[in-house]
């Protein structure tokens, strides 16, 4: 009880170099008895930053997550976050932290500003400051029209603005986004992640696990996780670039026929049919689209449309994972 | 402080807009005290009966007269063979049987011992005590009458060798409902705070909150001891519903202090509220939380004395029965209620209240801790 009062609105004593540096750990491991959660994860994440996880379920971003949050001590490893240490001090970090679930975990049965005042108790607004606090948040969301309304009768992506207000009503040094998007429309889904560019120029890092490839495309960098092991972090475009990738769409007179002759063809990463459309995706062939189409007319199967496109972060993902990850991922075989 | 108070208003504000709950708290109280007040009466009056008399004299008849007169027995008609008791038994028409055999008033006149059967229906063996008990005190009440009036003329005046003066102390009417209602306080606030909590953190579980609450600086401690806080306000409301009800209607006595009843009171709240805890720990939903508490409830009910002795039962039920808070508080609230009982006299029952609510406080949070990793 002693540190109590002392907690609002102190950052601890930063021992990293860069203070910038919002999110610093190496090596951090996670194990549940034999099975290994996160293994050797090493992140830096600096203020004003979106930073993303990708990967498909199961991959260790819940439990990476949850460790950067100090909810669970890491087995091994070692950093900070908000200059705090993860290992010794990882209660602490919880202040300094905004936190968001898909599922927006508000309180339905109360109002708007009855959720935002119960966040601000929580993490210790001062009483003195609260009604210019609880008004700035509900301006920031543009939620005025609704203060007054019991959150449960909103929908998703009203109730997305109240989580995010909540979340961010003590101005964390972190924002954190499970699966932020899963439950809202397209529309709703824009003006979120322009509320998230607004955050992040503000000089808060966000770090955010999504499935959505296009997601992973708006983030400043991402970080590709399966198997709870991170297997690369780049730009997007650096983790484009880095896979080589060339595409190739074409559609042919017997689509079937096409796949099985391509999927004998050394250099094809990955196949997918939509419908009569064959997307393949190649590396290390010179001129792949030629090479495709010669590969299909020397065997009599007609090309009646072939053109390149370019890789995205979809297609440098799936290159990394293994066919069952990519069936876990949602059937992208 | 205030992040417990953020919690604990929070948790305030959902109550209220809460109805089915709010409604839980007043109405609950009430239909409980006037059916364990009313139905649940274990005073054993009116027995019915029915009379093979084969004597049909005047003694017999003044016999039978003086045992429907003590209130117990209501004949409800007579016989005139043996089998036909046994049918009326089957029917469950009738439970007491008197038979009188045709020696009787000639027994009398003789001096000799005239005898009364008293056949009952054993199936149940309250009723069997009662029955029996009635008419062996009456009889021997009625021999001892005419044996002094045959010893006078030859000895003068003669005294009973003994006599027992029963004197009851406390609830001297014996009234049934002055003891079963103030019990009611406990048993509604042990069922409704252990079902409140236990709901209340089931809920935030299901809807995904707990996980939120999680993340945030919210200690354990503060997060367990701001959801309860409501409930102990709830918990004085029901309190003092039953025992207005319990004076209005049943006109209990209140002999002792209702600020010491309200302060051990405090002990026995919070006691149930962290049993509440402790139970929501293996609920994921608020269904099973209410299947868990009446559960709960069944001990209660049967071994805190609530409706037997503690006294008649067998050494590991009585041994369970110290386990639950309802146990100590039943005997505080009798106490208080009907004895005019001082602190002093009911420590022992605090001193179980506190230990409970320090288990129950520790298991919860050490519970707590297993769930969340």
């Amino acid at each position: 009880m002693s540190s109590f009062w002392s907690r609002f609105g102190k950052r601890a004593e930063s021992s990293v170099a860069d203070p910038n540096l919002v999110i610093s750990v190496q090596g951090l491991t996670r194990t549940f008895g034999k099975f290994t959660a996160v293994a050797d994860v090493s992140l830096d994440v600096r203020s004003g930053e979106i930073f993303g996880i990708l990967g498909p379920n199961g991959a260790g971003k819940s439990t990476t997550i949850r460790m950067l949050c100090g909810i669970i001590k890491p087995s091994r490893g070692q950093g900070t976050v908000v200059g705090i240490d993860l290992l010794r001090q990882p209660e602490r970090v919880k202040q300094h932290v905004g936190y968001m679930t898909q599922r927006f975990s508000l309180y339905e049965d109360l109002t708007v500003r009855e959720n935002l005042e119960f966040y601000a108790g929580i993490y210790n607004v001062p009483y003195r400051r609260r009604g210019e606090v609880l008004d700035q948040a509900i301006e920031r969301a543009g939620l005025e029209a609704f203060r007054r309304r019991v959150t449960g009768e909103l929908s998703g992506g009203w109730k997305q603005r109240v989580a995010l207000a909540c979340a961010t009503l003590h101005q964390p040094s972190l924002l954190v986004l499970d699966e932020p998007t899963a439950n809202v429309d397209p529309v709703s889904r824009r003006a979120f992640w322009s509320r998230i560019h607004a955050v992040a120029a503000g000089g808060t890092a966000v770090l955010l696990t999504t499935h959505y490839m296009d997601e992973a495309e708006r983030c400043h960098r991402v970080a590709f996780v399966a198997r709870g092991q991170l297997l690369d972090i780049g730009t997007p475009a650096e983790l484009v670039a880095r896979r080589g990738l060339e595409v190739t769409e074409l559609v042919a007179s017997d689509a079937k026929q096409a796949e099985s002759a391509l999927s004998g063809l050394a250099g094809v990463e990955d196949l997918v049919r939509y419908g009569d459309v064959l997307r393949v995706t190649t590396r290390g062939i010179q001129r792949p689209l030629d090479v495709v189409k010669a590969l299909l007319e020397s065997q009599a199967i007609g090309v009646l449309r072939a053109e390149s496109r370019l890789a995205g972060v979809e297609d440098a993902f799936i290159s990394m994972l293994s066919p069952q990850e990519r069936v876990a991922m949602g059937g992208a075989t | 402080m205030m992040r417990l108070l953020a919690v604990a208003r929070k948790e305030l504000r959902q109550l209220r807009r809460d109805r089915i709950t709010f409604s839980f708290m007043v109405v609950v109280p009430l239909i409980q005290i006037l059916l364990f007040g009313y139905a649940a009466n274990t005073d054993v009056r009116h027995i019915r009966t029915v009379v093979l008399d084969h004597d049909q004299s005047a003694q017999s008849r003044d016999l039978v007269r003086s045992l429907e007169a003590t209130g117990m027995y209501d004949v409800v008609g007579s016989v005139q063979r043996y089998d036909e008791i046994e049918t009326l038994f089957r029917r469950g028409e009738a439970r007491v049987a008197f038979v009188v055999a045709d020696d009787f008033a000639s027994n009398v006149r003789r001096g000799r011992t005239a005898n009364l059967q008293l056949i009952v229906d054993g199936s149940d063996p309250q009723i069997v005590s009662i029955a029996t008990f009635t008419a062996g005190s009456l009889v021997a009440a009625r021999t001892n009458e005419m044996l002094m009036n045959r010893l006078r003329p030859a000895l003068g005046a003669v005294a009973l060798p003994f006599a027992v003066e029963p004197l009851v102390w406390y609830n001297g009417e014996l009234k049934n409902s002055t003891y079963v209602v103030p019990g009611i306080i406990g048993l509604i606030l042990s069922l409704t705070m252990v079902m409140l909590t236990s709901m209340a953190i089931a809920r935030e579980r299901e809807r995904g909150t707990l996980e939120q609450l999680m993340v945030s600086p919210v200690r354990r401690g503060e997060l367990i001891v701001g959801k309860i806080a409501p409930y102990v306000l709830i918990g004085y409301v029901q309190m003092t519903v039953v025992l207005i009800a319990g004076r209005v209607i049943f006109d209990v006595p209140i002999v002792g202090s209702l600020w010491l009843l309200y302060g051990l009171a405090f002990a026995f709240i919070t006691a149930s509220l962290a049993l509440g805890m402790l139970l929501s720990t293996f609920a994921r939903t608020q269904q099973q939380a209410v299947q868990i508490s009446l559960l709960f409830l069944l001990p209660n009910v049967m071994l805190s004395g609530f409706l037997y002795p503690t006294e008649a039962m067998p050494e590991p039920a009585r041994w369970l029965s110290q386990a639950l808070p309802f146990t100590h508080f039943l005997r505080i609230v009798r106490g208080i209620l009907l004895r005019g009982s001082e602190l002093a006299q009911l420590q022992n029952e605090l001193v179980w209240l506190c230990s409970i609510l320090l288990c129950a406080v520790m298991l919860a949070s050490l519970r707590f801790r297993k769930r969340l990793a």
